[in-house]
C-alpha cells in the first residue's frame, strides 16, 4: 500500500507491471513527437519568432520610433489624432508601448513583409494583435526584432495583455492592412 | 521526549507535536483559501461583463491578493501539513525539531499577513508576478521572503524527521510511496525557495530605493522569477499526486502497480520540472529558439512523461484493488462500483480527470514554443492554471481533508450530506470556469484586464459577441465553484468547531497496518494485462491529447507569418 513502506527493502527491486511498460513506451513516443514538432516548425512552418533582440535604452528607442513616424506618416486617425504611418514594404517598422498607448498606428500591405522593432518605454507590456491573436512580451530596455507578413487585410487592434498599471485596459493601438 | 497517541481509525502512532502542527497548518491554509477565494469571486464577478462589479483599482488589487493567497499561501500551508503527515505520521516517527516547525509556522503566517497588508494598502497592486520595473511597497516583497523562509524551515523539519525515522528504525524497507511523493514536493520546494530568494531579495533591496540596487533587468527578472513561480506549482503537483496515492490506499487498500515506475515518475519531476521557467518566456525577446525548445519541453517532455505515468498508475492501482475485491466484470465494473458518494473518492477522481484533461493537456500546448504565440497572456493562461491548481491540486487537498480532518480531530463531519455534493459542485463549477476562460483566450481576450469593452479607451477594440458570452459563462461557473469552495470551508470549520466526537466503529478498531505482505496486497498480472479499464481510459486521454495538440497547430498555421 502506498501509505506503508515497501515490501522489498529496496524499492528499485519491486516488479513492474506489463501495462505500465506499454504505457511508458507509448507516452515516450508521443513525447518525442511533440519535442520534434518544434524544430520541425522552424523549417516547415511560417510562424516562428526570430532570435534577434537588442538592448536599448527607452530614450533611444523612442527617438528611433519618432524618426520612423516622421518619415512615413501619411495621415492622422480622425478619432484619436494618432499618426498613421505607412512604411514601404520590406522596411523597418517601429512601435513602442508606454503607459497607456501603442504608438504609432501602422498601415501595411497584405502579403508584404516588414521588419518589426518593438519595445517598451516604461513597464512591461503585452503586444496582442487582434483578432489574429498573436501575442508577444514587450520588455523595457529590449528591442525585439521580427519579420511580420500580414496574410489578411482590414483593421487590426493591438491591445495590451500584460498588466501595466491602472490604465492598462485602455491601451489599444491599430494596424490597418490594405489589400 | 516525544509523546504519542494511537489513532483509533488507522492504528498509526501520532506524535502529539506533529498532530498539533498539522492541524494548525491545515486550518491556516483553509482560512487563506477563504480569503483568497473571496478575492477570486470578486475578480470573477468583475470579469463577467454583465456584472463588472469592482472599479479598476479594486479589481487589480483583488487580482493581486487572489493570486497570492490561494496560489501561494493556501497551497503551501496545506503542503506543510502534508509534509508533517507524510513524514512523522506515516513513518510512526517523532517530528524532529518541533520548535523550529513552530518558528516556520509563525514566519509563514507573519509573512503572508504582511504581504496581504501591503496589497490592501493599495500601493502594491503589481499582480502575483510583480514584474519589474513596476514597484510594490517593500513589505510586499519582505512578506513573501519571510513566508518562504518559514516554508524552508518546514522542509528542514521534514527532512530531519525522515532522517531520524530511518535512524531510529521506525519502519522497515523503503519509505512509503506517499512519503516519497512528499519528499519530491519538499525537494522541489527547496529549489523553488532558493530561486525565489535569488530574485526577491534583490527586488526587495531595489524597492527600498536606497541606491544599492538601482535597477533590475526585466528579462532576467522573468527568467529567475519563473524559476520560482513555475516550480512552486510543481510542489503542488507532487503533493497532489501524493494525495491521490494516499486516497487510493486509504479507501481501497490499493497498492501501486509497481513502486519502481511510480517512484521513477516522481524522480522525473525532481530532475526536469525546474526547466519549466521557460514556459513563461516563449514570447520574450532575447532568448534563442534552442533555449526555448530544450527548456520548455523539460528536455524531452520527461516531466510530462512523469505525469502521464501517474495518470495511469493512480487509477490503475484502484482498478487492480477493486478487481481483487471481485469487481471483475467487463472493463469498468471496478469504476462503477467505486464510492462515488464519498467526497474523499469523488474529489480525488475528479481531480485526476480534470487535472489531466484540463490542466495537463493545455499546459503542454501552451508550453510548445510556437503555439504559445497564440496563447501567451490571454485568458487561456488562467484557464489552464485553474485546470491545474484549482480542479487539480485544490480539489485533491479538499478530498484528502474529508478523510484527514475527521480522523485527526476524531470528529464526525458536520454536514455529510453537503460534503457528498461538494466535490462535484466545486470540480464541475471551476472546471467549466477553466474551459470558458480558455475559450475566451482562443478569441484573444487578455488576462489581467479590467474592461474588454474598452469603454474609456480613445481607440478601443470590439471583441466578438462569443468572447463576452465566454466571459459571462466563466463568471457563472466561478460562482458555482465558489459555492462549492464555501461548502468545503463551512464543513471543515464546522466539523472542527462543532463536530460530534467520533464513536470508533468496531471494524475500525482493528488497525489496518498490515504492513506484512499478504495475498490481498500482492498481485500483479502474470502475463495478463492487469488493468484493462484504466488502459482504455489512458488511451482515450492520449487520443484527446493528440487531436487537441494538432488542432492548435492548425490554428497557428492560419495566423500572420512571423520569422
Amino acid at each position: 500500500m502506498s501509505i506503508f513502506p515497501t515490501e522489498e527493502k529496496i524499492w528499485w527491486n519491486e516488479p513492474v507491471e506489463k501495462s505500465e511498460v506499454l504505457w511508458v513506451a507509448i507516452s515516450f513516443i508521443w513525447a518525442l513527437i511533440m519535442f520534434f514538432m518544434m524544430p520541425y516548425w522552424h523549417f516547415a512552418g511560417e510562424q516562428n519568432l526570430s532570435n534577434e533582440a537588442y538592448q536599448i535604452s527607452p530614450d533611444a528607442f523612442e527617438e528611433k520610433t519618432e524618426a520612423f513616424a516622421a518619415k512615413y506618416t501619411v495621415r492622422e486617425d480622425p478619432v484619436s489624432g494618432y499618426p498613421i504611418v505607412a512604411p514601404p514594404a520590406g522596411s523597418d517598422v517601429y512601435m513602442y508601448g508606454k503607459k497607456w498607448e501603442w504608438w504609432p498606428m501602422l498601415e501595411l500591405q497584405e502579403g508584404k513583409s516588414y521588419r518589426f522593432h518593438l519595445s517598451s518605454l516604461d513597464y512591461m507590456h503585452g503586444w496582442s494583435l487582434l483578432p489574429e491573436n498573436i501575442n508577444l512580451q514587450i520588455i523595457p530596455n529590449y528591442e525585439m526584432v521580427l519579420t511580420v507578413t500580414p496574410t489578411s487585410n482590414g483593421e487590426f487592434s493591438v491591445v495590451c495583455n500584460e498588466f501595466c498599471g491602472i490604465g492598462h485596459h485602455d491601451m489599444v493601438g491599430k494596424i490597418f492592412v490594405k489589400k | 521526549m516525544a509523546n504519542f497517541r494511537t489513532c483509533p481509525d488507522t492504528g498509526f502512532k501520532i506524535d502529539l507535536q506533529a498532530d498539533k502542527l498539522i492541524k494548525w497548518n491545515a486550518v491556516t491554509a483553509v482560512v487563506f483559501l477563504l480569503v483568497g477565494g473571496l478575492f477570486g469571486l470578486l475578480v470573477a464577478l468583475t470579469r463577467w461583463p454583465a456584472v463588472h462589479l469592482l472599479d479598476a483599482e479594486l479589481f487589480y488589487l483583488a487580482l493581486t491578493a487572489h493570486g497570492l493567497d490561494v496560489l501561494l499561501v493556501w497551497c503551501i500551508f496545506f503542503e506543510i501539513a502534508l509534509l508533517y503527515f507524510t513524514s512523522a505520521i506515516l513513518l510512526n516517527a517523532r517530528l524532529v525539531w518541533p520548535k523550529l516547525a513552530w518558528i516556520g509556522y509563525w514566519l509563514m503566517l507573519g509573512g503572508a499577513a504582511m504581504t496581504n497588508v501591503a496589497v490592501l494598502q493599495g500601493d502594491s497592486s503589481v499582480m502575483f508576478t510583480s514584474y519589474v520595473p513596476m514597484m510594490a511597497a517593500p513589505h510586499f516583497y519582505l512578506g513573501i521572503i519571510l513566508f518562504a523562509v518559514g516554508a524552508l524551515l518546514g522542509c528542514a523539519v521534514f527532512f530531519a524527521t525522515l532522517h531520524m525515522a530511518r535512524k531510529e528504525r521506525t519502519y522497515e524497507g523503503s519509505i512509503p510511496l506517499v512519503t516519497f511523493g512528499g519528499m519530491t514536493a519538499a525537494i522541489i520546494a527547496v529549489f523553488t525557495i532558493v530561486t525565489g530568494a535569488v530574485i526577491l531579495i534583490p527586488t526587495f533591496v531595489w524597492s527600498l530605493d536606497m541606491g544599492l540596487i538601482p535597477e533590475i533587468d526585466g528579462l532576467i527578472y522573468r527568467v529567475i522569477w519563473w524559476g520560482m513561480g513555475h516550480s512552486s506549482q510543481q510542489i503542488n503537483v507532487a503533493a497532489q499526486i501524493a494525495c491521490w496515492y494516499a486516497i487510493a490506499a486509504i479507501l481501497f487498500n490499493a497498492k501501486p502497480l509497481s513502486e519502481k515506475v511510480s517512484r521513477t515518475a516522481f524522480l522525473m519531476y525532481i530532475l526536469f520540472l525546474q526547466l519549466a521557467s521557460a514556459h513563461h518566456l516563449l514570447a520574450d525577446p532575447g532568448l534563442s529558439a534552442e533555449y526555448k525548445i530544450f527548456n520548455t519541453s523539460y528536455a524531452l517532455y520527461l516531466a510530462v512523461l512523469g505525469s502521464m505515468i501517474h495518470g495511469l498508475t493512480v487509477p490503475g492501482a484502484i482498478e487492480a484493488a477493486q478487481r481483487k475485491k471481485g469487481y471483475n466484470n467487463g472493463l469498468f465494473e471496478w469504476l462503477a462500483k467505486a464510492p462515488w458518494g464519498n467526497p474523499v473518492f469523488s474529489g480525488m477522481a475528479l481531480s485526476v480527470v480534470l487535472f489531466g484533461f484540463l490542466g495537463g493537456i493545455t499546459g503542454v500546448i501552451m508550453g510548445t514554443e510556437q503555439l504559445n504565440l497564440i496563447i501567451h497572456n490571454t485568458m487561456y493562461v488562467p484557464g489552464h492554471f485553474h485546470g491545474t491548481v484549482v480542479v487539480g491540486t485544490t480539489l485533491a487537498f479538499m478530498a484528502i481533508s474529508y478523510w484527514l480532518v475527521p480522523t485527526l480531530w476524531q470528529k464526525e463531519m458536520v454536514f455529510p450530506g453537503l460534503a457528498k455534493w461538494q466535490p462535484y459542485l466545486f470540480g464541475l463549477g471551476m472546471g467549466c470556469a477553466s474551459i470558458f476562460m480558455m475559450g475566451a483566450g482562443t478569441l484573444g481576450v487578455p488576462r489581467r484586464h479590467w474592461d474588454i469593452a474598452f469603454a474609456d479607451s480613445p481607440i478601443g477594440h470590439i471583441f466578438p459577441e462569443a468572447a463576452n458570452l465566454m466571459m459571462g459563462l466563466a463568471g457563472v461557473s466561478a460562482v458555482v465553484g465558489s459555492l462549492g469552495a464555501g461548502i468545503y470551508i463551512l464543513n471543515m470549520v464546522g466539523t472542527i468547531l462543532w463536530g460530534k466526537a467520533k464513536v470508533p466503529a468496531p471494524a475500525a478498531a482493528e488497525p489496518t497496518t498490515a504492513a506484512t505482505p499478504s495475498a490481498a496486497t500482492s498481485y500483479g498480472g502474470a502475463g495478463t494485462m492487469a488493468v484493462p479499464g484504466t488502459f482504455v481510459l489512458a488511451m482515450v486521454f492520449l487520443t484527446t491529447f493528440v487531436l487537441y495538440y494538432f488542432v492548435n497547430w492548425k490554428y497557428l498555421a492560419g495566423v500572420w507569418h512571423l520569422s
